[in-house]
């Protein structure tokens, strides 16, 4: 973390709110939170995460910086948005859950063995290389993650349903080594740069 | 024909309901002309339906008695029942207002024997019950209507079921011929106390009132409870008829939600909280209440009712929102799944019978009044334009008797201020 950043944290001491507020995606309705607990209830992965969507607002509001942004919490969203339908005060926790992950991430507080995050980041950077998402690509990435031999067996597991895809022609082999790009992805490229710089300077995150 | 006598020093009341009645009694005491319009057979409103009234626990016939008494003595006041209003056009001490009067085939010379009721084989959905009973299709509506006249239910005119109660009538009460009327009086001041209804639970999708049975509203809760009611008092869940002795208590079912009710209905946390206090009454030591809150709204003195109950080992707070409702297939036994907020703990609990606390809406939303209003985003009405009618009781806030009765007495002063002035203006 650099001093510029040193500096536009340091206003924000001991007033964690105000810091999600400003520089979180969404962060501004954290403190519409009135800890009604159906967000915590409705959601699938509730009883395998350490917070839940309440929880997090809840030490957001007390301060507790270190152990929201480096918890895995928010990683573990996986966007089905129960919790958003059923809030009663309409807060959208999905959308927050991710902008919290994106800032952690942006900070360098996220964990970094989580597994989520991991996927997270290779989708970002196979879709942001060529203008597409490479699914070969991806999918032999997610296989491989934990070692060859883990891999292999995966991909022998699932033989039958890469045939299939293969004979629908839903899958091309050649993909691996001649991706398919869109039209300008040095153009996408160019625009992803700009939306950076427009937020780092919004927020003020420093190189 | 109804004759009705009324010029524009008339206040007419809308809704016979403890506001209406304050509001028509306040006024014709005041020795105002008062026109009371209800659209039922009876007078009462939802607080007829209530088996007891907190803070106190008394019960709802004392204060409607003490209020039918004064009607009876009051030669300022008319009522009509069975009526609607469909139009009011004109201004403040100027209104022309439009009646539906629907008839009721039975005539004044009705002693409410009840003969006919039980001549009559038909029966329909007993409203006052909130559809958990039947009743006959020529019935009385309950133990304290007023007036206190059977009523024909339209289905059953000009059937044969229609010719059994006029032939066990002895005293020519029933009139098959009566027709829809509509009517058009003038009037110088409008009290619209149309009152509300309990928010559609079923809307509630999480909580399955519309798929378990042992899943039910506050106000069943209420007839259950009641000696008149279609259990007779006994506490039982509607599946299978066994003691529900193990109850869980929903707040906010449907109010303080963006997605349902956005305000807040005030009497609900009172509601439940006297309500478990039937359960103590019907079960003793085994009653097990367990209310599940966002928080304990207890408004100003009632805080001393919600200290009582919480010194009660027989209630628990669950301090959470529960996120469902679901059902054990088996004993059809209703489980509250949720997180709470003290310790964020999950929990999972069985109960006998849940009572969803339903929230309060106006029960004709603002858009619906036939005059130009205002009316909040709830649609609880707040003013209108032509400067001579006034809300008051819950179409105007969601409130307990108490503070509705305080709201139909400012209606009334309201009222009479505008009738005065429209007096010196003639004179
Ligand atoms: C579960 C529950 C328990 C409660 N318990 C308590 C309690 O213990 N103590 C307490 O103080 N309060 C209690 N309340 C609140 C209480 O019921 C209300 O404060 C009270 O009913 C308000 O009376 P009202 O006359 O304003 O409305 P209502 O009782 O709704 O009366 C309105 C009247 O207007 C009539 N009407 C409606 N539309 C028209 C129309 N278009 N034309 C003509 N007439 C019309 C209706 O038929 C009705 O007779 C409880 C509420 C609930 C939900």
């Amino acid at each position: 973390m650099g001093a510029m950043n040193e500096q536009a944290l340091a206003k924000y001491t001991n007033n964690f709110l105000r810091e999600v507020e400003e520089r979180v995606e969404e962060g501004d309705w954290v403190k519409m939170c009135m800890q009604c607990g159906v967000c915590a209830g409705s959601c699938p992965f509730g009883p395998d995460w350490e917070h839940s969507p309440q929880k997090i607002f809840m030490m957001i509001r007390a301060g507790k910086r270190d152990e929201v942004l480096s918890s895995d919490s928010m990683w573990m969203c996986t966007s089905c948005y129960n919790c958003v339908v059923r809030c009663p005060r309409e807060l959208p926790i999905t959308q927050i859950m991710h902008g919290l992950a994106t800032y952690a991430e942006r900070l360098g507080l996220a964990p970094k063995m989580n597994p989520t995050r991991k996927f997270s980041l290779q989708f970002w950077d196979n879709c942001t290389r060529t203008g597409r998402v490479n699914e070969l690509k991806l999918v032999l990435q997610v296989y491989f993650r934990d070692g060859f031999v883990s891999g292999i067996g995966k991909f022998w597991d699932m033989r039958a349903t890469g045939l299939k895809l293969l004979l629908a022609r839903r899958m091309n082999p050649f993909e691996l080594l001649f991706p398919h790009r869109c039209k300008d992805a040095k153009g996408i490229q160019a625009m992803l740069k700009k939306a950076y710089e427009i937020e780092d300077r919004r927020k003020g995150f420093a190189k | 024909m109804t004759e009705v006598v009324a010029t524009s020093q008339t206040i007419v009341v809308v809704g016979g309901g403890i506001s209406g009645m304050t509001a028509a009694l306040e006024a014709a005491e005041c020795g105002r002309q008062v026109l009371l319009i209800e659209k039922t057979p009876t007078l009462g409103g939802r607080t007829a339906l209530l088996y007891r009234y907190f803070p106190k626990l008394c019960h709802p016939t004392c204060g409607l008695e003490i209020n039918l008494r004064r009607i009876k003595a009051s030669r300022n006041l008319r009522v009509l029942t069975l009526a609607e209003v469909t139009k009011i056009t004109g201004t403040r001490g100027d209104y022309s207002v439009t009646l539906k009067r629907s008839p009721r085939y039975v005539n004044e010379n009705c002693t409410a024997c009840g003969a006919c009721g039980e001549a009559v084989e038909a029966a329909i959905d007993n409203p006052y019950n909130y559809g958990l009973s039947k009743m006959k299709a020529a019935y009385l509506p309950h133990a304290m209507a007023y007036p206190q006249r059977y009523v024909l239910d339209p289905s059953i005119v000009g059937t044969p079921e229609g010719a059994k109660a006029k032939a066990a009538c002895k005293y020519g009460a029933i009139d098959l011929d009566m027709k829809q009327e509509t009517l058009e009086i003038k009037a110088g001041a409008v009290i619209w106390a149309t009152g509300w209804q309990p928010y559609d639970a079923a809307k509630i999708q999480p909580y399955g009132y519309d798929r378990y049975p042992n899943v039910i509203t506050s106000v069943e809760f209420e007839r259950l409870a009641d000696p008149h009611g279609p259990t007779g008092g006994k506490i039982a869940r509607p599946s299978d008829g066994k003691e529900a002795k193990n109850i869980a208590f929903i707040q906010c079912a449907g109010s303080r939600d963006e997605n349902h009710l956005r305000h807040c209905s005030r009497i609900c946390c009172m509601a439940s909280l006297k309500q478990t206090q039937y359960l103590r009454e019907a079960y003793g030591e085994a009653a097990k209440s367990t209310v599940y809150y966002i928080d304990i709204r207890a408004i100003d003195r009632f805080e001393d009712f919600y200290k009582k109950v919480l010194g009660d080992p027989g209630v628990r707070f669950v301090k959470s929102k529960p996120a469902r409702i679901a059902e054990e297939l088996q004993t059809r036994d209703p489980v509250v799944h949720g997180v709470d907020t003290e310790g964020y703990h999950r929990y999972a609990t069985r109960h006998d019978l849940v009572v969803l606390a339903v929230g309060m809406e106006p029960s004709v939303k603002g858009a619906d009044v036939p005059h130009e209003i205002v009316a909040d985003s709830s649609g609880f009405i707040e003013s209108a334009a032509s400067g001579g009618f006034f809300a008051a009781g819950c179409a105007s806030n969601a409130l307990d008797v108490n503070r509705s009765v305080q709201s139909a007495t400012a209606g009334a002063l309201r009222a009479i201020q505008v009738v005065r002035k429209s007096d010196r203006v003639e004179a």
